[in-house]
C-alpha cells in the first residue's frame, strides 16, 4: 500500500511546480471510472437494493402496491415453501456441472497440450454454436430430444430403448439442455488453467521419475484446480437460477427455482415473494464464491473471468 | 614419506590430464539430432567420465541444450546411440533414466512446498517416509537451506529457488546430473558466488555433472574438462587450461578468451619449428606439432593470446625461442588490474596486448612505437575458418538459447 501512495504522489518539490498538472492527474483516475461507477450505481446497486427492500415488503397482488412491512420472515417461509424446487435446482445444476466438467476436461486438456498451432482455430470450433441464440439452442435441444425427433427415433428403431420410453418432458432433458448451453463456461476457465501450465514443470516431473499418470495426477490437476473451481462456479451459479431449459425441455415436471421466481414476478405478481426468493438464491450463490476465496483465494477468480 | 607423497601426486595428476583408464558413465555414439532438415547436433562422439566436472560450451544454436535435453530423454536422437553407466539408454523416456536436472528456469513446483519439491523423486521411488525426510533436510543443509522446509516456492528469492532445484536433483543421488544453464537468471555477483558453491557441493557429492553454458568464463571456473561447440559439432575438448593454452580451431581461439589472429602460409618445416611467412612478408615461428597440418604451402591463422606476449621500447633483436614483431600503440587503456594496448603492425593489423600492472618499466603511450615478442610455445596455428566472421559468432553467445 505505502508504495501505492508514493508512486501517486512522488514529491512535494513536484507538486508545487506543477498545481495544474497535479490536479488533473489526481482526478483523472475519478473521471476515467465515472462511466463505470454510474453504470453498476444504476444498474446493479439500485436494483438490488430495490430487491432487498422489496423482500422485507407485502404486497397486494391486485392493486400492486407494497407497503413496509419488515417481514423477515418472508424469506425462511419462501424456503420451504419451495424447498423442493430449491432442492431440484440445486441436483440439476450440480448434474449439468459434473457432466461439463467430465467432457470438458479432456478437450480442454487435448487443446492445451496438442492443439499446437491450432489452438485458437480448435477453441473457435469449441464456441461457434453458442453464437446462435440461447433460447433458439434450446428449442433445437427440444427437437432433438423429441418423441420423433431424428435421435429418439433411431434409438426406437435400434431397439435400443422401448417404445414408451422418452426423454422430453424429464428431469434429464433439462440436465442435458443446462449441460449444453453452459459448456464453454465450464471448458474455457480450465482451458486458460491447463494451457499456463509451464510445460518445463512437467518434464520436471518426468525427470523426478513420475510416469504419465503419475505427472497428470501430481501436478497436472494440481496446477488446474483453481480452474476447475472457477469452472464449477461460472457453471454451477447461474445454472442454479435457469428457467429457461426446465420449461422448454422440463415441461410440467420437477420444477427450477428459476421458474418459480419467473412465475412469481411475471403471473402472480408477488414482487415480495418473488424478491425474497432471489435473494435466497443470492445468498446461495454468493456463499459459493465466499468458498470458493476462503479455499483458494480471491485474486485467482478474477484470473478465469 | 614424502617421497610417497610425491609420486601420488603425479600419478593422480596424469589422470586428470589425459583421462585415459577412467571410467565413462556417458557415452555418446554418433550421434545426430535434424530438427526441420538443420541439423542440431551433428555425429557427435563424446566420452563422459565418473565423477567429473563436464561443461558443453558454445553460442546459441550450437547443439549444447539438444545434447542435454536427448541425455535427460527429452528429445530422441535421429540417429546414433547413448549409453549411461554402460546402459544403452537411447530411447528410454525420462522418467526411466538415473538422471536428472537442472533446468535454466528451476521449474520448480509451484503447488508444493520446498520439502514436497525436494522430496518429490524420492517419493516417486516409493521410498520409506522416514529415509525420505532425513535425505530431504540433509539436502537442504547442503545447498545451505537449512529450516526452510515448510516455504513456498513463491517465497524464495532466485539464488534460493535455484538450490531448491539443484536439492530437488541431487537428493535422488543420479548417476549424471545435468545443469541447464542455472546460472543465466541471476545476477553477476550471485552467479560468481553460485560457482564457487557449485564446484563445492560437486566436490562433496561427487556425483558427475554435465554442465551447459554459453558463458566461457563459468565453463572455465568450474568444469574438469569442458568441450567448445558449434554448429553440432565439437571445436575442441580437454581440461579448461589445454583448451585455452592450445585451441585447434580460429573458433576456439576466439570464443574461448581472446586470440591475436594473423593469417600467412607454412614456408619452411625444420626440426620442431615452422616457419609462418605472413601476407606482409614478416615471418614468425610456431612449433611443428602446433600444425593442424604438417605441411609446407598450407594455410594458417598463426596464434597468440594477449597475456603472452611482452610490450617493450627495444629493438627487439630476435632472441632464440621468441617471436617478435614491431608496431605503434594506437590505443593503451589502464584497467586497474592491467594494462591494454592495441598495437598496429606496420601494414595495418592490430594486436591486442595484455600487461600486468606490477610496477614495472613505464607502460608505453600511445603513438609509441614498440616491439611485442612472445615465446613460440605461446604461438598457435589454427586452419582459417571457412566463412561467417568468428566475432558474430562468438557474441551470439550472449544471447539465451
Amino acid at each position: 500500500m505505502d508504495q501505492l501512495v508514493h508512486a501517486d504522489h512522488p514529491g512535494g518539490v513536484e507538486r508545487t511546480h506543477h498545481r495544474r498538472g497535479s490536479w488533473g492527474k489526481r482526478l483523472a483516475p475519478y473521471l476515467l471510472s465515472l462511466p463505470a461507477v454510474v453504470w453498476l450505481l444504476l444498474l446493479f446497486l439500485v436494483p438490488l437494493a430495490i430487491m432487498l427492500s422489496l423482500s422485507l415488503k407485502t404486497c397486494n397482488p391486485a392493486s400492486g402496491t407494497c407497503y413496509m412491512t419488515w417481514s423477515w420472515g418472508e424469506l425462511p417461509h419462501q424456503v420451504n415453501l419451495y424447498r423442493t424446487q430449491f432442492i431440484t435446482s440445486l441436483e440439476y445444476a450440480a448434474a449439468a456441472t459434473i457432466v461439463d466438467l467430465v467432457v470438458s476436461f479432456p478437450i480442454a486438456y487435448w487443446i492445451a497440450f496438442h492443439g499446437g498451432r491450432k489452438k485458437n482455430f480448435f477453441l473457435m470450433m469449441l464456441l461457434v454454436p453458442f453464437f446462435v441464440s440461447f433460447v433458439i439452442r434450446t428449442l433445437v435441444w427440444e427437437f432433438i430430444l423429441s418423441n420423433n425427433g431424428f435421435f429418439m427415433t433411431f434409438l426406437r428403431h435400434a431397439h435400443l430403448i422401448s417404445a414408451n420410453f422418452h426423454v422430453l418432458g424429464t428431469g434429464y432433458a433439462v440436465i442435458a439442455g443446462l449441460s449444453y448451453n453452459y459448456l464453454p463456461f465450464t471448458a474455457l476457465p480450465l482451458y486458460v488453467a491447463l494451457e499456463r501450465i509451464d510445460r518445463r514443470v512437467l518434464e520436471a516431473a518426468y525427470d523426478l521419475y513420475a510416469s504419465r499418470r503419475e505427472a497428470f495426477q501430481r501436478v497436472i490437476v494440481p496446477l488446474a484446480i483453481p480452474g476447475i473451481f472457477a469452472a464449477f462456479l461460472l457453471t454451477f451459479i447461474p445454472a442454479f437460477g435457469d428457467y429457461v431449459n426446465q420449461q422448454i425441455l422440463g415441461g410440467t415436471s420437477s420444477t427450477m427455482i428459476g421458474t418459480v421466481i419467473q412465475n412469481t414476478f411475471l403471473v402472480t405478481g408477488d414482487y415480495a415473494a418473488g424478491s425474497s426468493l432471489s435473494v435466497v438464491l443470492l445468498v446461495i450463490s454468493l456463499l459459493g464464491i465466499w468458498l470458493y476465496a476462503r479455499v483458494l483465494g480471491s485474486r485467482s477468480i478474477e484470473e478465469y473471468l | 614419506m614424502s617421497n610417497r607423497t610425491v609420486d601420488m601426486t603425479e600419478v593422480s595428476s596424469g589422470f586428470a590430464d589425459v583421462s585415459a583408464g577412467r571410467k565413462p558413465i556417458v557415452t555418446i555414439e554418433h550421434v545426430t539430432k535434424i530438427f526441420q532438415d538443420a541439423p542440431a547436433v551433428d555425429d557427435l562422439n563424446l566420452e563422459i567420465y565418473e565423477g567429473e566436472f563436464f561443461s558443453l560450451l558454445g553460442p546459441s544454436g550450437c547443439g549444447k541444450t539438444t545434447t542435454l535435453r536427448m541425455l535427460g530423454g527429452f528429445e530422441e536422437p535421429t540417429s546414433g546411440r547413448i549409453f549411461l553407466g554402460g546402459k544403452e539408454v537411447t530411447y528410454l523416456a525420462p522418467y526411466r533414466r538415473d538422471v536428472n536436472t537442472v533446468f535454466q528456469s528451476y521449474a520448480l513446483f509451484p503447488h508444493l512446498s520446498i520439502f514436497e519439491n525436494v522430496a518429490f523423486g524420492l517419493k516417486r521411488k516409493r521410498m520409506d517416509k522416514a529415509e525420505i525426510r532425513r535425505r530431504v533436510s540433509t539436502m537442504l543443509e547442503l545447498v545451505d537451506l537449512p529450516h526452510m522446509e515448510g516455504r513456498r516456492t513463491s517465497q524464495l528469492s532466485g539464488g534460493q529457488q535455484q538450490r531448491v532445484a539443484l536439492a530437488r536433483a541431487l537428493v535422488n543421488e543420479p548417476t549424471l546430473l545435468l545443469l541447464d544453464e542455472p546460472m543465466s537468471a541471476l545476477d553477476a555477483k550471485l552467479r560468481h558466488q553460485m560457482q564457487i558453491e557449485l564446484k563445492r557441493i560437486q566436490t562433496q557429492v561427487g556425483i558427475t555433472f554435465l554442465y551447459v553454458t554459453h558463458d566461457q568464463e563459468e565453463a572455465m571456473t568450474m568444469s574438469d574438462r569442458l568441450v567448445v561447440m558449434r554448429l553440432g559439432r565439437i571445436e575442441g575438448i580437454g581440461s579448461p587450461r589445454e583448451v585455452y593454452d592450445r585451441p585447434t580451431t580460429e573458433f576456439v581461439a576466439t570464443f574461448l578468451g581472446a586470440s591475436n589472429l594473423l593469417a600467412g602460409d607454412v614456408t619452411a618445416l625444420e626440426g620442431s619449428v615452422a616457419t609462418v611467412t605472413l601476407t606482409s612478408g614478416t615471418t614468425l615461428r610456431v612449433g611443428a606439432e602446433r600444425l593442424p597440418e604438417k605441411r609446407v604451402g598450407l594455410s594458417v591463422k598463426v596464434g597468440v593470446r594477449p597475456e603472452k606476449i611482452t610490450i617493450g621500447a627495444g629493438d627487439g633483436g630476435t632472441m632464440s625461442g621468441q617471436n617478435s614483431l614491431r608496431g605503434r600503440v594506437r590505443v593503451s587503456t589502464f584497467t586497474g588490474v592491467g594494462n591494454q594496448y592495441i598495437v598496429e603492425t606496420s601494414w595495418g593489423t592490430d594486436l591486442t596486448v595484455y600487461a600486468q600492472n606490477i610496477g614495472q618499466a613505464a607502460a608505453p603511450r600511445s603513438g609509441d612505437e614498440v616491439v611485442l615478442t612472445w615465446p613460440v610455445e605461446h604461438t598457435f596455428a589454427v586452419h582459417p575458418m571457412a566463412h561467417g566472421s568468428v566475432e558474430e559468432e562468438a557474441t551470439m553467445g550472449e544471447i539465451d538459447e
